[in-house]
């Protein structure tokens, strides 16, 4: 995996992203549309996907697309 | 990790009443238009049926269970068991089964109680009133299975209040000479107690004035110490990773390929939750069944309410792998052998 695989997985997995919009440095609670509801896409899809698990503390640490990445591959 | 296995025990109907009231999610003022269409799309939940504030567990359940008798050829002094789970009992005491034994018309020689569990309570009943009927001299049993969620919901939780819908049900087991299995896997977790809580109003935190107050949470949400908390997150997270695991273990030990399932029917949290479990399984959308989308997550309830909506199960013998799990934590899986089911009801409540 590297970091445009995932980036190209989360556009295709969250239907308000348009594609080619994320960044590895795109602050995901930034973004107009995110909610709480997006947090439970992202872990279902990190879950299925990467087989890794994303705490409740992890979340709150995470900022943008490359902290997402880094913590899945700290946790592979 | 409690095992237990028993031959010749059938479920000969099922039968769950819902209020007649239906709230729609995309109602939801709280949230704006976007966010309640995420809502509905992640949840699968697009209405729910909500109690009238002087409607109790107790009556959805007891009425599903005279819907049952006017169908079944059972008379009610044959009832040697019933068992009552729910986590929004009548009174703090007496035990709501033992209210509902007369109210039901069953005979003094029954024996009746609760069992405190929400959505793991299904499973649990089941394996209890099993275990019960094999070892005694007892023949017939009711579990009623059920909640009022929906008043322990505050409107202005956007974490909870779209989630919960109230339903009772009652499933009538009977003891038979018959070969086919059931088998059970129970847990339980207490550490995460804090997942799923309503904190005041038991002997730990008696209620107070405080228990009143409404108390600011992050993202705006408010609620009192007698509304439930939910940690989302927390819980998805439990659901998804040791629900497939425990399934799998269970299976394993339990020698039974995934193939020779006819459904998998889990308790209905939320549509995310339940499809990453059914994906990680890797079991066919067609094998697993829901109801959420019409009646939300409905606790110890909402597996014999989806249940009720597989026609199949009234035609054919079928094997089930039953799985509830939530708050406790606790979680419980089952495999079930039986029979066509004669009777699968679900009604409206007939006094809202």
């Amino acid at each position: 995996m590297n970091i445009q695989e995932l980036i190209e997985k989360l556009e295709e997995e969250i239907e308000e992203v348009e594609q080619g919009t994320l960044l590895p440095s795109t602050n995901i609670r930034n973004i107009d549309w995110w909610s709480s509801m997006h947090a439970l896409v992202i872990i279902a899809f990190v879950d299925i996907e990467y087989n890794v698990q994303v705490s409740g503390k992890d979340l709150k640490e995470i900022q943008t697309i490359q902290d997402l990445y880094d913590l899945i591959v700290k946790k592979s | 990790m409690g095992f237990i296995d028993i031959e010749g025990i059938q479920i000969k109907g099922v039968s769950t009443v819902v209020p007649k009231q239906v709230v729609h999610n995309n109602n939801y003022e709280l949230l704006s238009l976007a966010e309640r269409e995420m809502l509905i799309k992640t949840t699968g939940i697009k209405q729910r049926r909500v109690a009238n504030k002087n409607t109790t567990t107790s009556d959805l359940a007891i009425e599903a269970a005279n819907h049952l008798f006017d169908k079944i050829n059972w008379k009610r002094t044959e009832i040697d068991l019933l068992v009552f789970v729910t986590q929004s009992r009548d009174y703090y005491l007496p035990s709501t089964a033992v209210i509902s034994q007369h109210k039901l018309g069953l005979s003094t020689t029954c024996i009746a109680f609760d069992i405190g569990l929400g959505c793991s309570g299904y499973v649990y009943g089941l394996s209890i009133i099993a275990s019960i009927l094999k070892s005694g001299n007892l023949k017939k049993a009711i579990l009623l299975a059920g909640d009022v969620s929906t008043i322990s919901c505050n409107y202005n939780d956007k974490s909870a209040y779209p989630l919960f819908g109230d339903a009772g049900s009652a499933t009538f087991i009977e003891k038979t000479n018959k070969k086919n299995k059931w088998s059970f896997d129970l847990n339980s977790d207490g550490s995460g107690e804090d997942a799923i809580k309503i904190t005041d109003g038991g002997t730990r935190n008696l209620p107070d004035e405080n228990s009143f107050k409404l108390k600011q949470f992050e993202g705006g949400i408010q609620r009192n110490g007698f509304n439930l908390a939910l940690n989302g997150i927390d819980i998805f997270n439990f659901s998804v990773t040791t629900i497939p695991k425990s399934i799998k273990n269970f299976l394993t030990i339990k020698e039974t390929d995934f193939n020779t399932i006819d459904y998998f029917i889990m308790h209905q949290a939320n549509l995310i939750m339940n499809e990453t479990i059914r994906k990680k399984l890797k079991i066919e959308l067609e094998k697993v069944p829901y109801s959420l989308t019409d009646y939300g997550n409905t606790s110890s309830a909402s597996i014999p309410l989806t249940m009720a909506l597989v026609e199949n199960l009234m035609k054919n013998a079928t094997k089930l792998l039953l799985s509830g799990f939530g708050v406790g934590l606790s979680w419980g899986n089952a495999l079930l052998e039986n029979d066509a089911i004669p009777h699968l009801l679900i009604n409206d409540y007939s006094h809202d």
